[in-house]
């Protein structure tokens, strides 16, 4: 029950404002500030910012641990109403469409990216970075068509979590390939340690056609072939299907509804102990406000789908926009606030809390799983519409095959129909 | 009442239904034949993302949408005629699964439409005789119990009605979600583990015993109003003639209340074939979907931003068509009563 109602909540927006001297304070406003603020300044230290800010400022952005610690950190400028909002994802190419758009800084990653680039809703900031992007490494700077459009902040990526003591414990190594992972899950099972050997960000939609991405990856597949048409329907994405669902037989029957904060749960409350998961999630795992088995995670590389082969994981960034529909002077004000929310101060203060981009970060024991599975040599994310649209097409029709109720062949070729019908209303393919 | 009062009467109410009803109506079968797609060209570009120490710069060809002068996409749009239609309704797919060798109505019922019909249908047939059987009953109940506390009763039996229906669904979800109280305590009865949300049939029993719960006070709030008017002299000659309680219920009571009947019929009918709030409460996308739900994801934005208008107005008219013939049965039936009591 506590794990059911806590997923809502948390996928309801939490919003939190803070205001300068001179702010506007409604009473309402108030009341929210004061509620997230109390949970969100233990974060992040009391940095000043850097000036005074007086154009009033929004941003709309995801809510997971860093983007606590980023928005906070904004706040100190001044005038800023900062929204985060697990369904961002929904919101944002709608709020940036409008004129004037009705939020001035939006949090992205390689995949929400792409709405906005495609609606032209976001502007090219080589100018602002040239004027206030002193501080930025050229690591950050996320071109399209040539042009800066984007400010990364930190990368992300789904590698292995494990409950390190109860690995030591059974005398299991930590696993490289996922063949390895369901010998340990075998053993776990039987020991009886954990209610089930593993987690999966399995939600029915994005999170399972994710897994599926991350899978396909590791098995060699192509994705979209460069005319624009799928590739999904291959020996990769059978034998994918295939390990997805010999994985799933260890985990809670219900992870048709388990998405990131749901495992996070299942690992803070012990219910699980291995599990392909968020980078950004380990520093909630490691809370301990939260987690009941402070200390006790280790981290790896994604496993290997093939011996020797790739991890099967994608990378991807999150950073900052700015919207196109407003002012120059909003948009400076934005891009310098964006700037402040950062900085090397920020990254300083909230260490763990992801694997940053920014100057000042000391990568901890924790981003080794991440490290290595870059370094492993897993691709990025494609922030392009045909990847979308056959994302959105994975994520329609995958959990056919998990809840058994068509073979993999089948599920992969409704998969491929699917991301046609979209790719030609979109005009991809004729 | 003359031609003319009449019209002066119901003027407004019929410029209320062209102006919010007839004419978006006629907006949205527009759509449904119309195709609107955004121009795109292919474009080499040098695209540079974070890697670890440099970044990852790469220089490829990628289609991406044109834009126009303004900033913003360039689109057409095309008249498809039924084009729309067959995609939604995936006839090329249905075509194959009756052909020799395809996999018959199984296969036919993995397909989206297909399979957001047979779920809207049967929670709607499922639930009619429950909540009008199950109103019946409450109002006959509270009927008989002392008028004392009547009001009481009748309070208490209001209230999963007043409850707004995505929040009653919510509770009952967590009430058995994972290891939520009432599962925990099935779990302890049966002695086995459950999972009553992984897989589809006991989403589904949980969502027709939500729905019954939530609409079944609404039939017996009109049943027992409908109860407060009949008339005790038949009764009271009924019990003369010897007639027992079920037979007073069968031959007085209820042709009382038919004409109530096909009115709860009639509402719930309509209300429950556009069911959608125990389809985001239950969280049932992977299991169950219902129509009105196949058109809310045709109209989220996918990953790229991009919403499928033509087939979300394509949907809305195949489930309104699907509301009228649902309702024709009942329509016919009040019309002829009508004409008999006006003769």
């Amino acid at each position: 029950m506590r794990r059911g109602r806590h997923d809502e909540l948390h996928s309801l927006k939490a919003v939190h404002a803070a205001h300068g001297k001179q702010g506007r304070k409604s009473m309402i406003r108030k009341v929210l500030a004061a509620a997230a603020l109390s949970a969100i300044m233990t974060a992040s230290a009391q940095a000043a910012c850097g000036f005074q800010n007086t154009v009033p400022v929004k941003s709309l952005t995801s809510a997971f641990e860093a983007w606590k610690a980023v928005t906070a950190a904004m706040a100190e400028c001044g005038n800023i109403q900062s929204e985060l909002d697990q369904n961002f994802r929904a919101k944002q190419p709608a709020a940036f469409a409008a004129n004037p758009s009705l939020y001035q800084i939006g949090g992205v990653a390689n995949g929400t990216l792409t709405p906005l680039v495609n609606a032209g809703t976001i502007r090219p900031l080589d100018d602002l970075v040239a004027k206030y992007g002193q501080n930025l490494s050229p690591n950050q700077l996320i071109k399209v068509n040539g042009k800066i459009i984007a400010v990364a902040m930190m990368v992300n990526t789904q590698h292995l979590v494990y409950r390190d003591d109860i690995l030591k414990e059974l005398g299991i190594p930590v696993p490289v390939t996922y063949a390895d992972v369901l010998a340990a899950a075998e053993k776990i099972k039987a020991s009886g340690k954990v209610q089930y050997p593993l987690g999966g960000t399995f939600k029915a939609g994005w999170d399972l056609a994710q897994d599926f991405n991350n899978m396909f990856v590791g098995f060699g597949g192509t994705f979209v072939k460069p005319d624009n048409m799928p590739g999904v329907n291959s020996e990769a994405g059978e034998k994918a299907l295939d390990m997805m669902k010999k994985l799933s037989a260890y985990m809670d029957p219900e992870f048709l509804v388990s998405e990131s904060t749901f495992v996070q749960k299942q690992f803070q409350q012990g219910k699980i102990a291995m599990a392909n998961l968020w980078a950004s999630r380990l520093g909630a795992l490691d809370d301990a406000k939260e987690s009941q088995f402070v200390g006790k995670f280790g981290v790896a590389a994604a496993p290997r789908a093939i011996e020797g082969g790739l991890p099967s994981s994608t990378l991807w960034w999150d950073g900052i926009v700015i919207a196109k529909n407003i002012s120059d002077t909003e948009a400076e004000a934005a891009f310098r606030v964006a700037i402040e929310g950062i900085d090397e101060e920020m990254v300083k203060a909230n260490n763990a809390a992801a694997i940053w981009l920014v100057k000042g970060y000391t990568p901890g024991k924790m981003a080794q799983g991440a490290l290595d599975t870059a370094k492993g040599g897993a691709p990025n994310y494609a922030s392009t519409t045909s990847m979308g649209l056959l994302h959105a097409a994975i994520g329609e029709k995958i959990a056919d095959f998990m809840a058994g109720r068509r073979d993999a062949k089948a599920t992969l070729a409704e998969i491929e129909a699917s991301y046609l019908v979209k790719a030609k209303e979109q005009g991809l393919v004729k | 009442m003359k031609g003319k009062t009449f019209m002066m009467f119901v003027a407004p109410s019929l410029l209320m239904m062209l102006l919010f009803i007839a004419i978006p109506l006629g907006l949205v079968l527009n759509q449904s034949f119309h195709e609107t797609k955004a121009v795109v060209e292919r474009v080499t570009t040098e695209n540079c993302t974070p890697g670890f120490i440099a970044p990852t710069c790469t220089t490829e060809t990628r289609t991406i949408p044109k834009l126009g002068a303004d900033g913003k996409p360039v689109t057409v749009t095309d008249f498809v005629g039924f084009d729309v239609y067959r995609r939604v309704l995936d006839l090329d797919a249905v075509a194959r699964a009756l052909s020799p060798g395809g996999g018959g109505i199984a296969d036919i019922l993995q397909i989206d439409y297909w399979k957001a019909l047979r779920f809207t249908l049967s929670f709607t047939f499922i639930t009619l005789p429950l909540v009008v059987g199950l109103g019946l009953l409450i109002a006959l109940a509270v009927n008989a119990i002392p008028r004392m506390l009547r009001g009481p009763a009748i309070f208490v039996t209001l209230l999963p009605f007043i409850v707004t229906p995505v929040i009653g669904a919510l509770a009952i979800r967590w009430l058995f979600l994972g290891d939520g109280i009432l599962t925990r305590a099935i779990e302890w009865v049966l002695q086995q583990d459950i999972s009553m949300f992984a897989q589809g049939w006991t989403i589904e029993i949980m969502m027709l015993i939500y729905k019954v719960w939530h609409v079944a006070p609404f039939a017996f709030v009109v049943f027992y109003a409908a109860l407060q008017t009949v008339d005790q002299d038949t009764l009271e000659s009924a019990i003369v003639d010897g007639a027992s309680r079920f037979d007073r219920l069968r031959y007085v009571v209820i042709p009382h209340l038919a004409p109530l009947i096909v009115f709860v019929s009639l509402i719930h009918l309509m209300d429950s074939y556009r069911v959608f709030d125990e389809i985001i409460g239950f969280a049932s996308q992977a299991h169950v979907i219902s129509l009105q739900y196949l058109t809310f994801s045709f109209l989220t934005p996918d990953e790229t931003g991009n919403r499928a208008v033509a087939r979300a107005a394509a949907s809305s008219m195949l489930t309104m068509i699907g509301i009228v013939i649902l309702l024709i049965p009942l329509l016919v039936r009040t019309w002829r009563m009508h004409r008999e009591s006006r003769r």
